[in-house]
């Protein structure tokens, strides 16, 4: 411990010196730090695929991220195919077993995991410098040439079968599932889960899954972003040798133009998820929110920091800091290419779930009735518009801004743009996206409770039609 | 250039390059206050955020049978208002200026933290010093019975409607005997939470709530004497509370036990658990090794014997607990459908007897140490990372940068005590609990000697 005696001196006139403080006064802040950008490089490498780069050489580290379109948009009739395919990558690949692949990783202090979004494939490779050029033949392998065995796509495939089942435990989940099988309707890629159910999980085999990879895991729709302590030179040289010869697609599977609509309701519509006994009700109030490219996005991160997305947010200040009805209550977009849900979620005492819905209604009336004032606009644009810098602390974070703002071809500065934007946004546009964008009386109401005990209280509101929906069916 | 230091940190296992280069460091500067405050200062310039992280050293572990939860209950008072930041100053003021705050609690500690942009720092501190010294003149009723309600949803989420959950109401007053203080659950209970008095909340307050029972870390883009200014500004003239008398528990030894709980899940999941030793004891990373080697990968023991060549569970951890007074290790696993879990026992203590009486070979051993190495050195990537550890090895050690003695823990580690502590803390005494689907009790696992 280095103990400064000086420092502790100097404490003692300090008593005095303290006790002049006026501690009534909220003491004045500088001007936050401006964002810095990092410097972002590109090149090509070989067969079209595309390379990102941002050197960072305070670390002998690696984050490298290869992202390829395509993700579970593409699963067609077999929902979870994507993410189980994704997923058999790391279980074995070229003269490796899942255990020697795994066994290796750890030895070079490596970590590789492969998943799928709704609409990319992403597997990122964290690795120290020195074991680079190794770690990257093991992602050659995975990527190029998996396995995909017969014995282990049987076993994940019946771990995946148990994962299902399990959904059924959790009421969380469960209102997730049904949320979106309702909002989404069949034929829509947001209806599923990403993993699947069980009929189409039965289903997997080697064959269905290794077609599926020849299909979607093409260099055409590929490209790294790498951040770490490597030159645009030396990754190119490295990447070249690893995937020069990955070639292109002969039938790259492609996603059916999406014909079916969100929902779109001329009335609240309530469904109810019996769990007897509930000590809690799951509520899912929401509707179909906005893209990721909607001119419309600064203006809804700011209402939506006001509405449910910060602590002292209006929904969580009235239910559980007034109210004390849950633990918390939040509200989100989800931002993808195609409008993803916009969801306020809770959970709360079972004897309260008619008292909590007449609390979430009010609060987003208002926000569509009225204005909001000056002070509650200001402190969530700063939330908003200073919290970018955070994203970039580590590689990884680095990494996945550069991943998530490629995914819609915007560039690193669009960040900038953004907290300009969001700094613009006024007490007008937060009222005209609330209205816009806040259902208030074309929700879908989705509550996993005890039935017997909330249904009365809820059909007392007269919000709107009551459907039941069966566990079975949502999680089946 | 701490950055450079730290980065043989986030080199995810080099094990090698740890063993041979130089040592790991986070530098942090320790100053006191003469009311007993002990600041710590650590540099990292690389991003133009700051953390500051406040540790109380009261926990649930300091509570009274009767008021059990009741530390996590004032952790929630915490962020009701003070006197010159009435309620809801403290989340308002933060969140215009950009930064995010929580705080949690354990049988331990209780820690209180703000991350934000560096221009957050006065208002952080200010802030910090308001509730620490003048909390109680706000305090009333109300806000206790409104933070009551809210803790007890936190239980009803967190226990009651969680899969599984109940199971930890339930564990710790089978492992630890009756009156201390690990035998009720951090969060506590319904009845207990009722019970709570304002006159518990300025007792609890005045009692642990001190300048010289807390520690405060600032890390970040910040320059060490401006830090010093403000906290010399803002906390020099809260006062010193009284000294603390902590508990000390008597020795005692578990019964072998076995209990069977229903709950509404649709696979059975076994809970096996046995008294250790506390941190940083001699055999505490031992056992945390141990518990890699069984199943903290998918190389492990466990996790090939239950999920990929048996095929009967679907996922099983293990995990040693050394915690301030005391401790204890735990094997969860879940059944794969249609398997019951006295299978999954049988299969367990197979292995464990093999680990017991052959060890580990050298190279689990090495991939162990090195996995633990990494997962620790991930954990302090971010400078909020860093700041809550600086914290618990200044509580634990009384020197914050323990980084490499801590790591030195894990590099010493032998075969032969991997070996030993599995012989000695892991094939007696062991608490379990079968969690079953309601009406399956044929599916629990037998009681039997080890």
């Amino acid at each position: 411990m280095r103990y400064s005696a000086l420092f502790l001196c100097a404490f003692a006139p300090a008593i005095a010196f303290a006790q002049a403080v006026d501690r009534t006064q909220v003491p004045a802040l500088d001007k936050p730090p401006v964002l810095k950008l990092p410097t972002l490089e590109r090149a090509g490498i070989s067969n079209g695929v595309t390379l990102q780069l941002v050197q960072q050489h305070e670390l002998p580290l690696v984050q490298l991220t290869l992202v390829i379109a395509g993700g579970t948009k593409l699963d067609a009739d077999q929902p979870g195919l994507a993410s189980f395919a994704a997923r058999m990558l790391t279980e074995g690949a070229g003269a490796r077993d899942a255990n020697a692949l795994q066994s290796q990783l750890a030895f070079l202090g490596a970590q590789l995991f492969a998943s799928a979004g709704t609409d990319a494939f992403t597997i990122s490779l964290n690795v120290p410098k020195r074991a680079l050029g190794e770690a990257l033949d093991l992602l050659g392998d995975v990527v190029l040439r998996p396995s995909f065995r017969s014995a282990d796509v049987r076993r994940q495939r019946d771990l995946r079968l148990a994962g299902i089942l399990q959904r059924r435990d959790n009421p969380n989940m469960l209102a997730a599932l049904a949320f979106n099988q309702i909002v989404f309707p069949a034929g829509h890629p947001y209806h599923r889960a990403s993993d699947g159910d069980s009929a189409s999980t039965a289903r997997l085999d080697s064959a269905a899954v290794r077609a599926f990879y020849e299909q979607t895991f093409v260099p055409e729709r590929a490209r790294f972003v790498v951040v770490g302590d490597v030159t645009v030179p030396e990754m190119r040289a490295l990447l070249g040798r690893t995937f020069g010869a990955w070639t292109r697609g002969t039938t790259p599977r492609t996603m059916a133009a999406v014909t079916v609509k969100p929902v779109s309701n001329t009335q609240v519509k309530i469904y109810l998820v019996d769990k007897p006994n509930a000590a809690q009700s799951i509520i899912y109030l929401g509707a179909p929110g906005a893209d990721r490219l909607s001119p419309d996005y600064p203006a809804l991160m700011v209402m939506n920091t006001i509405l449910g997305g910060s602590f002292s947010s209006r929904l969580n200040s009235n239910l559980r800091e007034t109210k004390g009805y849950t633990y918390g209550i939040s509200s989100r977009f989800t931002w993808a290419p195609l409008a993803g849900p916009f969801v306020i979620s809770s959970a709360v005492r079972s004897t309260v779930t008619d008292s909590a819905l007449i609390e979430v209604f009010r609060e987003v009336k208002a926000l569509r009735d009225l204005a909001v004032d000056a002070a509650e606009l200001e402190r969530a644009k700063a939330y908003v518009a200073l919290g970018v810098p955070q994203r970039f602390e580590t590689n990884s974070q680095v990494a996945a801004q550069l991943v998530d703002l490629g995914a819609y071809g915007l560039p690193l500065a669009s960040l900038g743009d953004f907290v300009s934007k969001v700094n613009q946004v006024t007490a007008a546009d937060v009222q005209r996206v609330a209205r816009q964008y806040l259902p208030a009386g074309t929700a879908t109401l989705l509550i996993v409770g005890d039935v017997a005990k909330v249904r009365a209280g809820i059909e007392a509101l007269k919000l709107g039609s009551i459907s039941l929906l069966d566990v079975q069916q949502v999680a089946r | 250039m701490r950055r450079l230091i730290l980065t043989l940190a986030f080199a995810g296992a080099p094990a090698l390059a740890l063993a041979q280069g130089a040592p790991l460091r986070v530098p942090a500067t320790v100053d006191t206050l003469p009311n007993g405050l002990t600041l710590i200062i650590h540099e990292d310039h690389s991003v133009p955020i700051v953390t500051s992280n406040v540790w109380f050293h009261v926990g649930s572990g300091d509570e009274k049978p009767g008021r059990t939860g009741f530390a996590h209950l004032f952790e929630h008072l915490m962020f009701m208002g003070s006197q010159n930041a009435p309620y809801p100053q403290f989340d308002r003021l933060l969140e215009a200026a950009g930064a995010n705050n929580n705080g949690s609690t354990t049988e331990d500690r209780t820690n209180y933290y703000e991350d934000g942009p560096t221009s957050a720092l006065p208002l952080m501190m200010w802030l910090e010093a308001d509730r620490m010294g003048w909390l109680l003149p706000t305090m009333d009723i109300p806000k206790v019975d409104l933070q009551r309600d809210v803790v007890k949803n936190e239980r009803r989420q967190s226990v009651e409607n969680q899969p599984y959950g109940m199971v930890y109401d339930y564990l710790p007053k089978l492992l630890y005997p009756a009156g201390h203080t690990y035998s009720w659950s951090v969060i506590g209970s319904m009845a207990d939470l009722s019970a709570a008095s304002l006159e518990d909340v300025k007792d609890f307050f005045r009692r642990y709530y001190a300048p010289n029972n807390a520690t405060l870390v600032v890390a970040g883009d910040v320059k060490p004497d401006d830090v010093r200014a403000f906290v010399r500004k803002y906390f020099s003239d809260i006062p010193r509370g009284p000294a603390i008398e902590r508990p000390v528990p008597a020795k005692f030894t578990v019964r072998d036990t076995a209990i069977v709980l229903e709950d509404r899940v649709q696979l059975p999941r076994l809970y096996l658990n046995w008294h250790t030793v506390k941190g940083w004891h001699a055999d505490d990373a031992a056992l945390d090794i141990a518990a890699y080697v069984l199943a903290g990968s998918r190389t492990s023991r466990l996790t090939q014997a239950l999920v990929y060549n048996g095929e009967i569970a679907t996922n099983v951890n293990a995990r040693q607990d050394g915690k301030r007074l005391d401790g204890d290790f735990s094997i969860i696993a879940t059944a794969r459908p249609g398997r019951g879990l006295d299978t999954l026992r049988t299969v367990i203590d197979a292995e464990l007897a093999r680990l017991a009486s052959e060890g580990p070979t050298a190279r689990e051993l090495e991939q162990a140490r090195n996995a633990t190495e990494a997962a620790f050195l991930r954990g302090i990537e971010r400078v909020a990372g860093k700041a809550d550890r600086l914290n618990a090895y200044y509580y634990q050690t009384g020197n914050p940068d323990s980084f490499q003695a801590d790591l030195d823990r894990y590099r010493a580690v032998t075969a032969a005590d991997v070996q030993r502590v599995v012989k000695q803390y892991l094939r007696t005494n062991r608490v379990m609990a079968s969690v079953v689907p309601q009406g399956k009790l044929d599916l629990a696992a037998k009681k039997v000697a080890p």
